[in-house]
């Protein structure tokens, strides 16, 4: 397992972010975490990546625990891919720059122009010394995308979190940038942490998929299994509303997600719950434990 | 006659290299009652398409052809004839609802300036509480600033704001990009719903196909300021004909389709830079179909699709 969470809660003040998760990243995996927007998902994303310190809980990245005051090293080893290339990219380095950077940062020896080269092959931009002296603004999105990705490759990580990473880019270009990551871990054995909203690019591309609804995982499991068969009725809404011609009946959930500084009792989904029975709004729900890969889905919720 | 009829549209933007073309040869038309998607990515002209309805186009640009809204042509209209028809005959919903609020103003105040500026002068507070519950807000949202609403409430309010005059129209600009799913599938019940029960008819810009399928009765595809597929909406995006169409119909794949696992589809290179068209298929570049024939000359529109490639 190179990535594991285990009981973690990210609070800023009264907000409970990330109100208890256990999740696990294997080499060479590819898990979404998909939720609506406030749900936790970017929160979570961000203490893998320890750019927040969790309020409680442990993050074990190959076994060790991470380790708050050396974090360079483990930072090297997990990267971040961010939604919008165009405010990840500093509009007045060129792509050589742009790519170079993690290489300065990290003193990682050897032939600088041959890493960044070779990472921007690797991101598809070939060939790459004609990208080399570029300027983010010269390029199509789906170029700085790629760009982006050369940045993170070009420490050679072994893990990459990518937070939305085709919600910014063209439908046309979508399939592109999906279509490498999926490459990158044939390649180079990548485990890729993809956290979304969209439940099609995890059909796409995932191994896994873990449902978050305010701060916790509410079903976690298989991509075929968990989006073929959803059994939390949060998820079955979520399932109904993605717009695809032929689907059975949407199931239109009315208002917004609830205030994370005040999470419901009980079930958490249950004030917004089609289905819900007396016992959901006292029933303590647990934080839904770690499968192994081979094992089918679960769901955080009384009926299932 | 139709409610919008776009006739041979052109509109292009002035540059230091010569005029670009933006939008090149619409014809479009749009029925009371109907809802007509505009599929297209960024760059296709299909919001510079809806900016000339309401001559909302910046001054470097030029349009041309005819946009007949009830039978007048915008495109010929004084200022004081446009002002009247704007908000009152046709309304546009833009894509960011943050940017498009006056973040210093109430909510219920917005609402009320096309009232206002339509020299409305009695019961204007009780006709902003009436389109706060059409929209489905509570009334007690109108004393609210825009950053105390959540990003689909704001889109709630862009839409009120569109309804005020009772418009025949309403464009919607991408209204549902910015908004997670669940809040995007609200505001498109409410949506097609109010064109339903106020008999109005509305223009669906979107680059997802997926959602234009199942809201819109039409849909036309833009590629590069052209329309290169028009057709039914359920039908255009269950059996896309142009290659374009495909592409864009399989970038969001449907989910539990065995195919699309581990399979994403995208379509290889760039949209064309406008200036730089042949007189050919402008798509041929990206298509997986082309042959030499399809740069040859103009490709018409011929029953439904702008391909030499796809038969009739």
């Amino acid at each position: 397992m190179i990535l594991s969470v285990r009981d973690l809660m990210v609070r800023f003040g009264q907000v409970r972010a990330v109100d208890g998760v256990d999740l696990d990243l294997d080499a060479g995996e590819i898990v979404a975490l998909v939720g609506e927007s406030g749900c936790g998902k970017t929160t979570l994303a961000r203490s893998l990546l320890g750019l927040v310190a969790p309020t409680r809980g442990q993050i074990n990245f190959d076994g060790q625990p991470l380790d708050y005051r050396r974090l360079k090293p483990f930072r090297r080893q997990v990267q971040l891919i961010l939604q919008d290339p165009l405010g990840a990219l500093n509009p007045r380095h060129t792509v050589y720059d742009a790519v170079a950077e993690g290489i300065r940062i990290h003193r990682v020896p050897g032939n600088e122009e041959e890493r960044v080269a070779d990472a921007l092959s690797r991101a598809g931009l070939r060939p790459a010394e004609r990208f080399f002296l570029r300027y983010p603004h010269e390029l199509s999105g789906g170029q700085r995308q790629r760009v982006v990705i050369a940045g993170a490759l070009v420490l050679s990580p072994r893990v990459l979190v990518a937070d939305e990473p085709v919600s910014s880019l063209d439908a046309s270009v979508r399939g592109e940038i999906l279509g490498l990551l999926l490459r990158l871990r044939a390649e180079l054995g990548l485990s890729v942490l993809v956290v979304t909203h969209d439940l099609g690019l995890a059909w796409n591309i995932a191994d896994r998929v873990a449902v978050m609804y305010l701060g916790r995982i509410v079903e976690c499991g298989p991509t075929a299994e968990v989006l073929n068969a959803p059994r939390h009725p949060y998820t079955q809404a979520l399932l109904s509303v993605v717009p695809d011609v032929g689907r059975t009946r949407q199931q239109v959930l009315a208002g917004e997600p609830p205030d994370p500084a005040n999470i419901p009792s009980g079930c958490r989904f249950h004030p917004r719950c089609p289905v819900v029975m007396p016992a959901c709004a006292t029933a303590v729900l647990p934080v839904l434990p770690v499968l192994d890969l081979q094992a089918p889905h679960q769901s955080a919720c009384l009926r299932t | 006659m139709s409610l919008l009829d776009l006739r041979e549209v052109h509109v292009a933007y002035a540059s230091a290299a010569g005029p670009i073309p933006a939008v090149r040869g619409v014809n479009l038309s749009v029925e009371r009652g109907e809802v007509l998607g505009i599929a297209g990515e960024s760059g296709c002209g299909k919001s510079t398409l809806a900016s000339t309805v309401l001559r909302l186009l910046p001054p470097s640009a030029t349009a041309s052809g005819q946009v007949l809204l009830d039978g007048s042509d915008v495109l010929t209209m004084s200022w004081g004839e446009i002002r009247t028809v704007r908000w009152a005959e046709a309304a546009i919903v833009f894509q960011g609802a943050l940017h498009s609020l006056n973040p210093v103003q109430r909510v219920g105040e917005q609402i009320a300036e096309p009232l206002r500026l339509h020299r409305t002068t009695k019961g204007v507070r009780a006709r902003v509480s009436e389109l706060l519950q059409q929209v489905g807000l509570p009334e007690s949202r109108a004393k609210a600033y825009p950053h105390q609403l959540s990003g689909g409430q704001r889109q709630r309010v862009m839409i009120a704001m569109a309804l005020a005059c009772a418009p025949d129209l309403i464009i919607a600009d991408e209204p549902t990009t910015a908004l997670d799913v669940m809040v995007q599938a609200q505001v498109l019940d409410l949506l097609t719903g109010l064109v339903r029960e106020l008999d109005m008819a509305l223009v669906l810009i979107s680059h997802d196909l997926g959602v234009l399928g199942t809201t819109c009765d039409r849909i036309a595809v833009m590629y590069a300021g052209e329309i290169v597929e028009v057709g039914p909406g359920l039908s255009l995006f269950d059996h896309p004909r142009h290659p374009y169409t495909q592409a864009l119909s399989g970038a969001f794949p449907r989910i539990g389709d065995p195919r699309a696992r581990y399979a994403p589809i995208g379509l290889p290179g760039d949209p064309p830079y406008p200036g730089e068209l042949g007189v050919g298929c402008a798509f041929h570049p990206r298509c997986p179909l082309a042959v030499a024939d399809c740069l040859a000359e103009p490709v018409p529109l011929t029953d439904g699709v702008r391909c030499i490639r796809v038969d009739g």
